[in-house]
């Protein structure tokens, strides 16, 4: 992380690089506890990788995303981000090159929208024109219309349009690495997904380095690149692509907390055209069979498998730009599951990004 | 005694002042009398605030990083808060004499307990993600106060100065003990003529509404986001 390069330079503004961000063996004490919150923690998150630090309540994942931006203290071990120990930086000027999301999001009630926006721009001493421009450009980036929402307060926002803000205030100096601590927790389960989407969106284009905290399995799975899933104690239990952790869980607890339908959660990782499909074998009328289900070749394996026992069929067509490409069947997908076949094949592109 | 030196004074004039009662054409003769109690009475009530809130001010802050004095500082104001005022004015006046200095200590005293408590609890009810929000984005301790915890603390103190600057304009009429003017010098010269408690009573009261106001002015101007939440 290079503090001074970007931060204070002007004109338009460059994209930065994502930061490598790693774990050694770190371990954090509360004074007057002799038992560790985080127990020896190692792991490496690639440039502009999502991480998710998954766990019950009390493994420490929050503890652990906040002793990155030294909102918390490391005892022992070291944290470094881009090659360079947390440590030695100033805890504040750390702090500004880092994005930083809550569940509760805290916007400052007393300040708008564009103010709020602009809060890290404004400690770094942006010139206003610069300011105004980026806040504009933020606002729009996250789906919300300058216009319509620069000078309204926070107050008068729904749930979504403030996680919104607090996203686009955590971009505001286009941070190298992001730190994310239950960011959708607090909305309904709709515009959780929405915004759960959107995010993806929005990180196919930015290509954040991301920390991202959840206690929902499901959540860990669709949004990791990467998945650390931590026991009490602050231990890691695994660390693994979302494939990896579905089919070969480390131990006992990564399986139960995974969760019993852990096969059918890798069906959601898995596009129709992930899997090697019967060759369609097309009548006249371009069907694969009387009334069979139709399904696009792009489709969540889930979605598909889903439409397909809901038509009591025991087949569908897959679809590609209206021509039909293959043979889904019931078979086929119970055999992905028994085997974990394709588990190999990683998806050609995230799920939910869509 | 001063106040039938008073009433000799006007002895002789039209009846409805030998009557005691309530003469406009009294009043609009003698209003100018009024005017440096007045002036008085408004520095007074200005300078014990201003005064107050600085300490008060102080105080909260020093309070903030240690918590354990909220309780010794809440205690030995409110004693101060409790004390007769004019005992305090007549104890003061061996140490700091007759006149404004010790009317001010007095006054000023009264304001400490009201002000600390509400900037104290105007500051805790910043709510605790807004200030770890403002902590992870880089802001130091200092900006964090200024910028956001103050800004935010300000409905509270506002609340506190209304109450401290309405208090102290009725207490100030009791500063002429101490020998510092006021109107209240004004209302006990001729506390039984109903003309003179009644215009140095209202400039009282005026001033008390004058505060108020410009306080609720203040907040207005400077706490939009209260309004728009309100809406």
């Amino acid at each position: 992380m290079t503090p001074h390069d970007t931060a204070q330079s002007e004109g338009p503004f460059p994209r930065r690089e994502a930061a490598t961000l790693a774990f050694r063996d770190v371990v954090k004490v509360y004074e007057g506890s002799t038992e560790p919150v985080i127990d020896h923690l190692t792991f490496d998150v690639g440039a502009g990788e999502i991480c998710v630090l998954v766990g019950p309540s009390g493994c420490g994942k929050t503890t652990a995303m906040r002793l990155v931006n030294r909102m918390i203290d490391l005892t022992e071990g070291d944290i470094l981000i881009g090659g360079r120990s947390v440590r030695d930086a100033d805890p504040a000027q750390l702090r500004r090159e880092i994005g930083y999301v809550i569940q509760q999001i805290g916007l400052f009630p007393h300040q708008t929208v564009g103010e709020n926006v602009a809060a890290v721009p404004r400690l770094l001493g942006w010139r206003k024109a610069r300011i105004a421009e980026r806040v504009d450009e933020l606002l729009e980036l996250v789906g919300l219309d300058p216009a319509a929402t620069r000078d309204r307060y926070p107050a008068q926002l729904s749930g979504g349009q403030r996680q919104r803000v607090g996203v686009a205030r955590a971009l505001a100096v286009d941070p190298p690495l992001m730190l994310m601590d239950e960011p959708f927790g607090a909305i309904d389960p709709i515009n959780r997904e929405r915004l759960q989407n959107e995010f993806l969106r929005l990180q196919a284009q930015l290509r954040k380095t991301v920390v991202f905290v959840t206690h929902d399995i499901d959540e860990a799975i669709k949004m990791g690149d990467r998945i650390a899933v931590m026991k009490t104690g602050g231990r890691l239990a695994q660390y693994a692509t979302p494939a990896e952790l579905l089919v070969n869980p480390a131990d006992d607890f990564v399986e139960g907390f995974v969760g019993a339908d852990r096969a059918l959660k890798r069906l959601s990782l898995l596009r129709v055209r992930d899997i090697a499909l019967d060759p369609a074998v097309v009548d006249d009328l371009g069907a694969v069979a009387p009334g069979a289900p139709v399904v696009r070749h792009d489709e969540v394996l889930r979605d598909a498998l889903s439409e397909l026992l809901q038509a009591g069929a025991q087949q569908a067509s897959v679809v590609e730009d209206g021509r039909v490409v293959g043979v889904l069947t019931v078979e086929l997908v119970g055999r992905l599951l028994a085997t974990g076949d394709t588990a190999q094949e990683a998806p050609t592109e995230r799920i939910g990004g869509a | 005694m001063l106040a039938q030196l008073q009433i000799h004074e006007r002895a002789g004039e039209q009846s409805c002042v030998a009557d005691n009662g309530f003469c406009p054409s009294w009043i609009a003769d003698n209003l100018d009398r009024y005017w440096t109690p007045f002036l008085q009475h408004v520095e007074l009530s200005v300078l014990a605030v201003l005064f107050g809130f600085a300490i008060a001010f102080a105080l909260a802050l020093i309070a903030r990083r240690r918590r354990w004095l909220v309780g010794p500082i809440v205690g030995i104001t409110g004693v101060l808060y409790t004390l007769p005022s004019i005992a305090v004015f007549f104890l003061l006046q061996p140490i700091t004499g007759r006149g404004a200095v010790t009317a001010l200590i007095a006054l000023t005293a009264y304001t400490l307990l009201i002000l600390f408590r509400n900037i104290v609890t105007g500051l805790d009810n910043v709510p605790e993600e807004t200030r770890d929000a403002a902590r992870g984005m880089g802001y130091t301790q200092r900006q964090l106060l200024w910028r956001v915890e103050l800004p935010l603390a300000l409905p509270e103190i506002i609340a506190g100065l209304r109450i401290a600057a309405t208090t102290t304009v009725g207490l100030a009429t009791l500063a002429f003990f101490a020998g510092a003017g006021g109107l209240g010098g004004q209302i006990f010269a001729d506390i039984t003529f109903k003309s003179n408690v009644v215009v140095a009573g209202g400039l009282c009261m005026l001033l008390a509404v004058a505060f108020d106001l410009s306080l609720l002015g203040a907040q207005r101007v400077l706490l939009p986001w209260r309004r728009a939440v309100a809406r």
